[in-house]
């Protein structure tokens, strides 16, 4: 069993943050430089922590499997950041965004650090325009802004549909102005393999050199993982190819608790599945379901044109089930309802996809009028579908795009590990069961710039971590344990390509660990997930050298964990007896159809604690609410 | 959505490692026209690894035509023949049935191919090391609304910072001149107020560094904006050169 | 003056001595072409104007050597970016596409620019040799440069290299002449169109201004004057 002690402050919510501050050991800036620290990512959270951290005086050392550090996949992100600045004069407030924020998340995560996040989120905003990041303007000057699901203020700021390329830029401009002042080091090409504890603390890592494909070993006196989360599991994901759970995974397996790992965000308006040679999905933004109506045909297996099917003969389904919210539910309840309809046989042609149909908002602001609004969604739409969407409805399904679950961390971000902190959606605190658009690239912000320079000089500071040799025992024996993984891949000489083995790995979790799920489903899924991770490791073919530029083998390492890490979804969304956010179990759920929580038995963290390959331990962190009531949602 | 499959023939540049001499090789497909380029390219991979042979080493990421990592070029364009394209979004429809694809690793000598499509770009990163960033310390920041900026100028600073650093203004320059990309990150920078107290420094330290790197000079074909995936502008090359001659005859400091 | 050193030895340097050269050939070309022009208001006003010119022999040589150095940096600094644009470019694609992305004369500025060249050499040791030293300027105290210049423009070899050589000048000026506001950073929305066409406009009329001499007079020369 290991203690989760959340390290939350006392005292009043709004003051904690500020008291805590006043709280922490700092270490002497002339003693800053002496402490090395290793950041494994780049992208929000890891990019904003290395600049922050080296802009202290740390000496920071950085990761990246990218060729560049300005690669990772925050730069994908759409639609904007939220703040709590009230520009709009609409009385929006910390504690409002607070709010939205928890009651989002269906209420399962940590209330101080949500309300840290939100606190800290009008810093973010001053820092990026500071930067030079672009953000959209009124003519008169002022930030512009615009509003988003799950919130009735206008508090997002953006730029264009770009709004995570610019601020991972924004960051990787500070970033680089640390290598040049000699503060960080970068190293590109390099991916995390393990970390090295040494008496118990994180002191290192095992590197393998993506292009000649030797191990190295780096060691530091604290660990930051920065790498993003897991949706790729599912092989069909909104995430980049190379997203991956390999580096919290390996840190899980030194002990490294990982929370609520069923909580994932299957994201509603994305271009469906075309075939099986398909090798990601994309998104669509979600701003379309303002003026598109959501519909498929009433009967199942209809293979008719759209425009041939009379009107009386569609099922708007989420009009006809949430008369209030209609085509504007939270993007849980859109994904669920896409499913069921699909399920019935009723997606369009019969297949996986619902139609998204603008024709009603051509009648009403004309061609030329959705054009202005929506005129580069149209034509990214038709660039990879190569259907005009002027003349035909859209088709689009759910894909997973976000996952609040990850690895535990207290209130200052560092795992139960001592010494490993865990910034980003690479951790599970403040989403909650649910994330709200527009508040991931906050929150990876937030850690990196305005939490973890507070946090890190505190744990050195009370820790005094000593520098360790490479040369020590911990790290030749985590360099073997990584070398021998390569080796065993590397002998596999069966008939499965490692693609396959993932995408079937894929079908298995977006079926039964996806928008829905139930108790059977759930343990044929454990008990097919295991079937195949054995397969995998007898008959997988892999080619190529460890000493090499080896894609496959990166690969496969990665879908290594994933059916490890997939059991686990598994385990834990069949442990969470309740629905809640993005998890629902189709046993629980109100006479409505509507997600049922369970706060009596379920208002808690799990933390899973890795014992040996598909079998953890459940460490519970109670989850409790002094400052917000615990309602349910509705959206009827 | 799907018609019928094309057949092509593909030559494709493979070549072990920078040390070693490449070649084209050859392959006859049948591709779903819904494919994207990447994707016919996976699937020959997933092929050529259950014969247990090495696959093709290309690089990408998020396939979305945002990330910069993929930039292949096709029939003698980077990024393939439609305009303001990543590759990755290159359909396999814009082709037709029977017709024979080139497919190169984008050529520069400060692009050295590392194996088969992937080259090393980080050069790119080392010019923006040198001064792509506004000096200021996190934290330090005032209100966001107190720097107004008119909406024409954050718009204009935005066209120059969607570069997504792909390198195809390179690839497409008969002179791999970087010009394109630097006078992007320059001209972000040298627009936005936040950006004008180191704006001649800035410029002057981020030439010196490209040039040392071995991008040619731009000669002004402008093929470099007719190529690139975000349609970015040569009129950010203008302001480079503007910024960086005035620079030199201006600016008090003798060398920089 | 170190810094005026790394100035022209720098990428964006190499390319603004270009254009400031450039721009002067321009300047030059002008005159130049104004002075031909009187070749059509007959023997006297060009022998009138070559004469004129003959006073401010002193000033015209300095012109002269200002000119040559001015075509030395253009031509020194063409060369060396031609050299080190194709050394960072060492390997070509296998299809080539550009003609998809960009004009014939952006690309071929050092080709047409190489038989200017070759022409400005004929011309020196033509027409400027006959003009300055030849000795045979004057045929019983009758200046004798317009009869030197339509001799020449009788042979047809002379006229159709004469003709060729500007429309080269033609393309090389229809780059150069948008191309030197770039490198100064002068790319306005509103202008650079514009002036991408006037560019194009001011190198038909030079190249036809220049050719359209040897035309009429080799025309001419048919018809047995």
């Amino acid at each position: 069993m290991i203690k989760l002690d959340s390290k939350v402050p006392e005292g009043i919510l709004a003051e904690k943050w500020t008291n805590h501050k006043f709280e922490m050991k700092l270490v002497n800036p002339a003693n800053k430089r002496k402490y090395d620290i290793i950041i494994v990512g780049t992208g929000l959270a890891g990019a904003s922590a290395a600049a922050a951290l080296g802009e202290l005086g740390y000496k920071v050392k950085v990761f990246t499997f990218h060729d560049s550090s300005r690669r990772a996949h925050s730069i994908a992100a759409q639609g904007g950041i939220n703040a709590a600045k009230n520009y709009t004069n609409d009385a929006d407030s910390v504690f409002r965004l607070f709010y939205d924020t928890i009651k989002g998340g269906d209420f399962r995560s940590r209330e101080a650090n949500t309300y840290r996040l939100a606190e800290v989120s009008n810093n973010i905003i001053d820092q990026c325009v500071a930067q030079g990041v672009p953000f959209a303007r009124e003519y008169g000057g002022m930030l512009s802004n615009r509003s988003f699901g799950g919130a009735q203020v206008s508090r997002t700021f953006y730029a264009r549909g770009e709004t995570g390329q610019q601020l991972l830029l924004g960051a990787y401009s500070s970033l680089n102005r640390q290598v040049k002042l000699g503060n960080v080091e970068i190293f590109p090409r390099r991916e995390m393999l393990d970390v090295v504890l040494v008496n118990g603390r994180a002191q290192g890592i095992i590197i393998r050199n993506l292009v000649n494909g030797k191990l190295e070993r780096y060691s530091a006196h604290a660990v930051l993982l920065a790498t993003g989360g897991y949706s790729n599991v599912y092989f069909l994901s909104t995430n980049a190819m190379n997203s991956n759970a390999t580096a919290s995974w390996r840190a899980h397996k030194r002990g490294a608790a990982f929370a609520n790992p069923c909580y994932t965000q299957i994201h509603p308006t994305c271009l469906p599945v075309h075939g099986e040679g398909q090798s990601k999905l994309v998104l669509m933004s979600e701003s379309l379901r303002n003026d598109g109506r959501i519909w498929v045909p009433k009967k199942a297996g209809d293979t008719r044109p759209p425009n041939e099917i009379p009107e009386d003969e569609r099922d708007y389904f989420l009009e006809r089930k949430y008369p209030a919210f209609g085509n504007l539910v939270p993007r849980d309840v859109a994904s669920r309802n896409a499913k069921y309809v699909c399920d019935e046989g009723r997606g369009v042609g019969g297949g996986r996809a619902v139609y998204l149909d603008l024709s009603d908002a051509f009648k009403r602001i004309g061609k030329d009028g959705v054009k202005d609004k929506y005129g580069n969604l149209f034509e990214i739409y038709e660039n990879i579908t190569g259907v005009d969407p002027y003349e035909n409805p859209m088709l689009i399904y759910p894909a997973p795009h976000y996952t609040m679950g990850g690895l535990w961390v207290d209130y200052h971000l560092m795992s139960n590990i001592h010494g490993l902190f865990v910034l980003g959606e690479a951790n599970f605190s403040d989403h909650g069961a649910n994330r709200l658009g527009a508040s991931a690239m906050m929150q990876g912000l937030a850690d990196g710039y305005f939490v973890i320079p507070y946090t890190i000089g505190n744990y050195i500071s009370t820790e005094k971590p000593e520098k360790v040799d490479t040369d020590g025992s911990e790290f030749i024996d985590a360099e073997k344990n990584v070398d021998d993984t390569i080796k065993k891949l590397l002998s596999l000489n069966g008939k499965h390509t490692v693609d396959e083995i993932h995408r079937r790995l894929g079908h298995i979790l977006i079926d039964k660990v996806g928008m829905s799920r139930n108790e059977k489903g759930l343990n044929e899924a454990i008990k097919e997930i295991r079937e195949l991770r054995s397969e995998f490791w007898t008959d997988t073919k892999l080619v190529g050298k460890a000493e090499d530029l080896n894609l496959t083998l990166e690969r496969a390492g990665r879908v290594a964990d994933f059916l490890e890490l997939g059991e686990l979804m598994a385990v834990d969304a069949l442990n969470r007896n309740e629905s809640c956010g993005g998890h629902f179990r189709e046993e629980y759920e109100t006479p409505e159809g509507e997600a049922l929580r369970n706060d009596e038995e379920y208002a808690y963290v799990a933390a899973w604690e890795f014992e040996e390959v598909g079998k953890w331990q459940l460490n519970k962190e109670p989850l409790k609410f002094e400052n917000v009531k615990l309602s349910a949602r509705s959206y009827k | 959505m799907s018609n019928e499959n094309l057949s092509l023939t593909l030559h494709i540049w493979r070549q072990e490692s920078s040390k070693s001499v490449g070649s084209f090789e050859e392959f006859k497909v049948s591709v779903s026209p819904d494919a994207s380029i990447l994707e016919m390219l996976d699937e020959i991979n997933n092929g050529l690894e259950k014969e247990g042979k090495i696959p093709i080493a290309f690089e990408s990421d998020c396939r979305e035509g945002i990330c910069g990592t993929c930039g292949l070029v096709v029939n003698g364009h980077p990024h393939g023949p439609l305009p303001k394209t990543a590759t990755c979004q290159l359909h396999m429809r814009n082709f037709k049935n029977g017709d024979t694809i080139y497919i190169e690793p984008m050529r520069a000598k400060p692009f050295p191919v590392i194996k088969d499509l992937i080259i090393d770009r980080s050069a790119f990163d080392k010019i923006q090391q040198a001064g792509a960033f506004i000096s200021f310390n996190t934290g330090s920041a005032p209100d966001a609304n107190v720097i107004l900026i008119s909406k024409e100028t954050a718009d204009a600073s935005l066209d120059a910072a969607e570069c997504i650093g792909c390198g195809a203004c390179v690839a497409a320059c008969k002179n791999a001149s970087a010009m394109l990309f630097v006078g992007a990150k320059v001209s972000q920078f040298s627009l936005l107020p936040q950006g004008q107290p180191e704006r001649y420094k800035r410029v002057q330290e981020m030439v010196a560094v490209m040039d040392e790197a071995g991008f040619g000079s731009c000669t002004n074909t402008y093929a470099c904006e007719a190529e690139c995936p975000k349609g970015i502008s040569v009129t950010n090359i203008a302001r480079m050169n503007r910024d960086f001659i005035k620079a030199k005859f201006i600016s008090k400091e003798v060398e920089v | 003056m170190g810094w005026l050193w790394t100035f022209t030895n720098s990428s964006i340097g190499k390319k603004f001595v270009m254009a400031v050269t450039g721009l002067l050939v321009i300047l030059f070309l002008l005159i130049h072409l104004a002075g031909n022009l009187t070749l059509y208001w007959g023997e006297g006003a060009f022998n009138g104007y070559v004469s004129v010119l003959d006073i401010f022999k002193p000033i015209i040589r300095i012109i002269e050597v200002i000119l040559t150095l001015i075509f030395i940096f253009h031509i020194y600094d063409g060369i060396r970016l031609w050299y080190e644009n194709k050394k960072a470019k060492s390997i070509r694609y296998k299809i080539n596409a550009s003609s998809e992305n960009s004009t014939f004369s952006s690309r071929w500025m050092i080709w047409t620019g190489g038989i200017i060249f070759i022409f400005l050499v004929m011309h020196l040791s033509t027409f400027w040799y006959a003009f300055n030293f030849s000795g045979k300027t004057e045929v019983d105290g009758i200046e004798q440069y317009y009869n030197i210049v339509t001799t020449w423009f009788q042979s047809p070899v002379y006229a159709v290299s004469y003709i060729i050589a500007m429309i080269f000048l033609g393309f090389h000026l229809n780059h150069a002449f948008q191309s030197f506001f770039q490198t100064f950073g002068w790319n306005h929305k509103k202008y650079t169109p514009f002036i991408k066409k006037f560019g194009t406009f001011f190198a038909i009329v030079m190249a036809v201004g220049f050719a359209s001499i040897p035309i009429y007079f080799f025309i001419s020369s048919l018809g047995g004057k």
